[in-house]
């Protein structure tokens, strides 16, 4: 969901007759919950689609802290800014663990950061959405990562070892992250007039965008089945959607916000929200370049990038010049 | 073009008395930079009272095609197990 479009390779799941040797003892391991290593043989569609699919969710992890960033000199009070600044930072760490997972497989870090600047990576459409007003950070801690988690969790379980703990690492505080959303948001829904107008507006922007997150409806999202005999992926894009609009809307309710959906609606015989149609040709518009703000987060990326570089070089040849001094010592010595 | 920062893995002490264990791994100039962030990326929540960091080039690994000829050995040992050995019970704890 961090990882909404992820084309998998190869031509579709096999039969086990169609299978090699190898792939079938690997498709065998994978079926018996046994983890794969990043040395153990596998398919090399797997490892592409892996690559592809750990890459978008890392880079969804870096660009996502800009929405936020874009509050953190304004926060009403000095420990909203803490918590606010901690929860980007750990956006940041997600990044990283899922970057390094990433690298088992066999591309480099470089690599992957310069498909992300370049524009042929994706991330998630979520974040080519504006923070308009200080509500909008607690919608995003409540109902973005709200949604990431319902994905994440049942990821952990995933089969490649290095992707599912760092999964584990992120479940265990991404919690955080959702709990400080609501009580930032409980606040405004129970402030003020203008603050509980805040909360709305804010809730009535994100509400849709975070449906969108977990990817194409089911029945066009055609990448699914292999991913999911892989087990890179553990429920469909709309079990999820369900999942988290039945946890959301009780919560909504309780805030007094109302859903900007008229076609929500309690469905007895499922036991579960309807909810209306989902605006998919704005998603396929905010996934391929078109939202926005999808200019301005992969600038301000592309700027960090090259405003640091001379800092990167300079801790290189600092590095470099502490080796050479040492090595000289010890050959003195010698 | 600058180049790439090495790649080093990190390994935490937990708490005192427990060893240091593999948490992951990080890119950064050298072994006093890769302690910091080692810092900042995996001990956010006090989960660590030491940091051990190594550059992941200088680990050697065994290979997983190996792994019967290299654990099998010791599959066919029962006899290094306490429980192989039958302790008459008027002996009592042993």
């Amino acid at each position: 969901m961090y990882a909404q479009m992820v084309k998998a390779d190869g031509k579709g799941v096999k039969s086990r007759e169609e299978m090699d040797a190898e792939e079938r003892a690997f498709q065998d391991k994978i079926d018996r919950d046994v983890k794969i290593e990043p040395k153990d043989w596998m398919p090399e569609a797997y490892r592409k689609t892996l690559i592809r699919q750990i890459s978008q969710h890392a880079h969804s992890e870096i660009v996502g802290q800009l929405p936020e960033g874009n509050w953190i000199t304004r926060a009403p009070t000095l420990e909203r800014k803490a918590i606010l600044l901690a929860k980007v930072q750990d956006e940041a760490g997600h990044g990283l663990y899922l970057y390094c997972a990433a690298e088992t497989l066999g591309v480099s870090r470089d690599d992957l950061l310069d498909q992300l600047h370049s524009g042929k990576a994706k991330y998630s459409s979520i974040f080519n959405y504006p923070t308009l007003n200080w509500a909008d950070i607690g919608a995003i801690g409540w109902l973005v990562d709200g949604a990431a988690i319902m994905n994440q969790v049942p990821l952990q379980r995933t089969s490649y070892g290095p992707y599912s703990r760092a999964m584990i690492r992120i479940c265990k505080e991404e919690s955080f992250h959702q709990r400080q959303g609501y009580d930032l948001i409980t606040k405004m829904a129970q402030g003020t007039k203008e603050q509980k107008a805040m909360a709305q507006d804010a809730m009535n922007r994100f509400w849709r965008p975070s449906l969108m997150m977990f990817g194409p409806s089911d029945k066009d999202s055609v990448h699914s089945a292999q991913s999911m005999a892989w087990k890179i992926k553990i429920n469909t894009n709309d079990e999820l959607r369900q999942k988290f609009v039945d946890q959301t809307v009780p919560q909504a309710e309780y805030l007094g916000l109302e859903i900007p959906d008229p076609d929500l609606e309690w469905n007895e015989e499922r036991q579960s929200y309807d909810y209306g149609e989902i605006n998919w040709d704005e998603f396929y518009q905010v996934i391929s370049g078109n939202g926005p703000c999808n200019k301005e987060r992969l600038g301000a990326r592309v700027k960090a990038w090259e405003d640091g570089e001379w800092f990167r070089d300079a801790l290189t040849a600092h590095a470099d010049k502490k080796a050479a001094k040492k090595k000289k010592q010890q050959q003195d010595a010698a | 073009m600058s180049k790439e920062w090495p790649l080093w893995e990190i390994f935490i002490r937990g708490q005192h008395g427990m060893s240091h264990r593999h948490v992951g791994s990080l890119h950064a100039p050298d072994a006093e930079m890769a302690i910091h962030n080692a810092r900042d990326v995996y001990t956010r929540r006090n989960e660590g009272v030491s940091i051990w960091v190594v550059e992941a080039k200088n680990i050697s690994a065994s290979a997983p095609s190996e792994k019967g000829p290299l654990f099998d050995p010791s599959n066919d040992k029962v006899y290094r197990h306490p429980t192989f050995f039958d302790i008459p019970e008027e002996v009592g704890a042993m």
